[in-house]
């Protein structure tokens, strides 16, 4: 019996690990990219004060943040279908994670940037740059360092969430795993091979992130 | 000519008067100290001349040219900036770039200097300052002295017809004070124009050129230094001085023991 169990658990251990690197990891990956893009414009259009976008801005968050990813999904991924929009199911997920992620790290972004002195944008200012130029070379590099942290908090958040695609029908890790379970019954043995691989996910993020905050503060050590 | 002619400047904040018409002209190679009690809006004045803040009303005449401060444009702000120079209270310097790239940034991105150009002049500016050796370090690994001397070498970099210096050392540690301050001096030896806010009676009579006192958003009296020190006019600036020796007495009291 436990044998049989074990023999499983290898098996199965590459059916769930390769969806996991060809579509997790893609999935994630793309959709954290797009996210950022999205966070740093949100957040840069609420610090400058754009009139109608920053309202559209705050819109933006409200709403996304005020509704479950797995209902934004569906909504995507169901419902424009039937207004004769039809979505493929990794796009579509791709689509909602960037979305969904962007309004969290924009809020991340804003207090990041916010908490960069007033100082260093009159700094820049009174040696003749002009706002673009002080935003990109001195305030936006000084918030990503402040912002790293959790935006990486967000990042292996993410990882774990896209296994929600798989009500949407994206083959990733999760919705192979059910597919094996389903056909074996050995729900806790997979279930937690499943997890476990996740947690081996995480635990490689978590060290990539511990390597970069090393790098980050390698120039310029603490800030007072 | 002036460098800077500052007419009828007015600046509230909530209806709270801090400038009430303040007038003043520097001369090319002035040595302009600005004293007076803390809310007396020293450094309003400083800050509304760079167009940190708004002022509400008056007219600055920089290099010539005659600026209505209630409606500058985003142009003519650049223009002046361009040409002046800043030193803040707790320095600003850029906390993502090292010394040598605090002081080229000006020249490299807003005056697009070459890289090399920028780099040899930014050196000899940090050497100006005693900092030479520590040009690649950051401003987290200097001290408040080191950094503000950077702060300096940073504006002189940028060849400013005058610099704006807002109580430059009235964030110092006390044993810090004397390396910017004898920077400052050697400045104002070269002839460099300075407008500068201070609380170091030291420096504005043995200095600077001038001496200006303001107090409520007004200036009270202003005349060439040695004048102002020992023959003040106004009972105000009279009992201001005599305030500030007073400190001074038992600041060094306080050292010696």
């Amino acid at each position: 019996m436990s044998e049989d169990i074990l023999k499983l658990l290898l098996e199965s251990f590459f059916k769930i690990l390769i969806p996991g690197l060809t579509v997790t990891i893609p999935l994630t990956l793309i959709a954290f990219f797009l996210a950022m893009i999205i966070a740093v414009f949100t957040a840069m259009i609420q610090y400058a004060k754009v009139p109608v976008l920053r309202q559209a801005a705050r819109f933006y968050i409200w709403v996304i943040r005020g509704t479950p990813l797995l209902v934004q999904l569906y909504v995507v991924f169901f419902g424009l279908p039937s207004i004769g929009i039809k979505v493929e199911a990794f796009p579509a997920a791709v689509a909602v994670f960037a979305v969904n992620e962007g309004a969290y790290c924009a809020e991340t972004m804003r207090a990041a940037i916010e908490s960069v002195p007033a100082g260093q944008l009159e700094a820049g200012y009174c040696v003749g740059m002009n706002y673009a130029q002080i935003m990109m070379r001195i305030v936006l590099p000084q918030a990503f360092r402040t912002a790293f942290p959790p935006l990486f908090n967000s990042l292996i958040g993410m990882v774990k969430d896209t296994s929600l695609a798989a009500n949407i029908t994206v083959a990733e890790m999760f919705f192979a795993t059910q597919r094996i379970a389903g056909r074996t019954y050995q729900f806790m043995a997979l279930y937690l091979e499943l997890a476990l691989i996740y947690l081996i996910f995480s635990t490689v993020l978590t060290r990539v992130q511990a390597y970069g905050e090393k790098r980050l503060n390698s120039y310029g050590g603490s800030r007072n | 000519m002036s460098v800077l002619e500052i007419q009828n400047l007015h600046k509230s904040f909530d209806g709270n008067v801090v400038l009430d018409g303040v007038s003043l002209a520097v001369e090319k190679g002035d040595v302009v100290s600005v004293l007076g009690p803390s809310g007396s809006g020293k450094t309003t004045f400083l800050r509304c001349i760079n167009f940190l803040e708004k002022a509400d009303s008056g007219t600055l005449i920089f290099a010539g040219e005659t600026l209505d401060l209630s409606s500058v444009s985003r142009r003519q702000i650049h223009a002046v900036r361009m040409r002046t120079g800043f030193v803040f209270q707790n320095y600003n310097l850029f906390l993502n770039k090292t010394a040598l790239q605090n002081v080229t940034e000006g020249l490299i991105i807003a005056r697009r200097t070459d890289r090399k150009t920028a780099e040899e002049k930014g050196m000899r500016m940090l050497e100006k300052v005693g900092m030479a050796d520590r040009a690649d370090y950051y401003p987290s690994q200097l001290s408040g002295g080191q950094q503000q001397r950077v702060a300096i070498a940073r504006a002189l970099a940028t060849d400013p017809e005058i610099i704006y210096f807002d109580e430059p050392t009235s964030a110092l540690d006390p044993e810090l004070i004397g390396e910017v301050l004898a920077v400052m001096r050697q400045l104002a030896e070269e002839g460099m124009t300075m407008l500068v806010v201070t609380h170091e009676m030291g420096f504005a009579r043995n200095v600077s050129s001038h001496s200006i006192f303001m107090e409520n958003g007004k200036i009270v009296e202003q005349g060439p230094s040695r004048e102002f020190f020992s023959n003040p006019k106004m009972e105000r600036t009279r009992e201001f001085l005599r305030m500030e020796e007073n400190r001074d007495l038992l600041d060094s009291h306080a050292s010696r023991q």
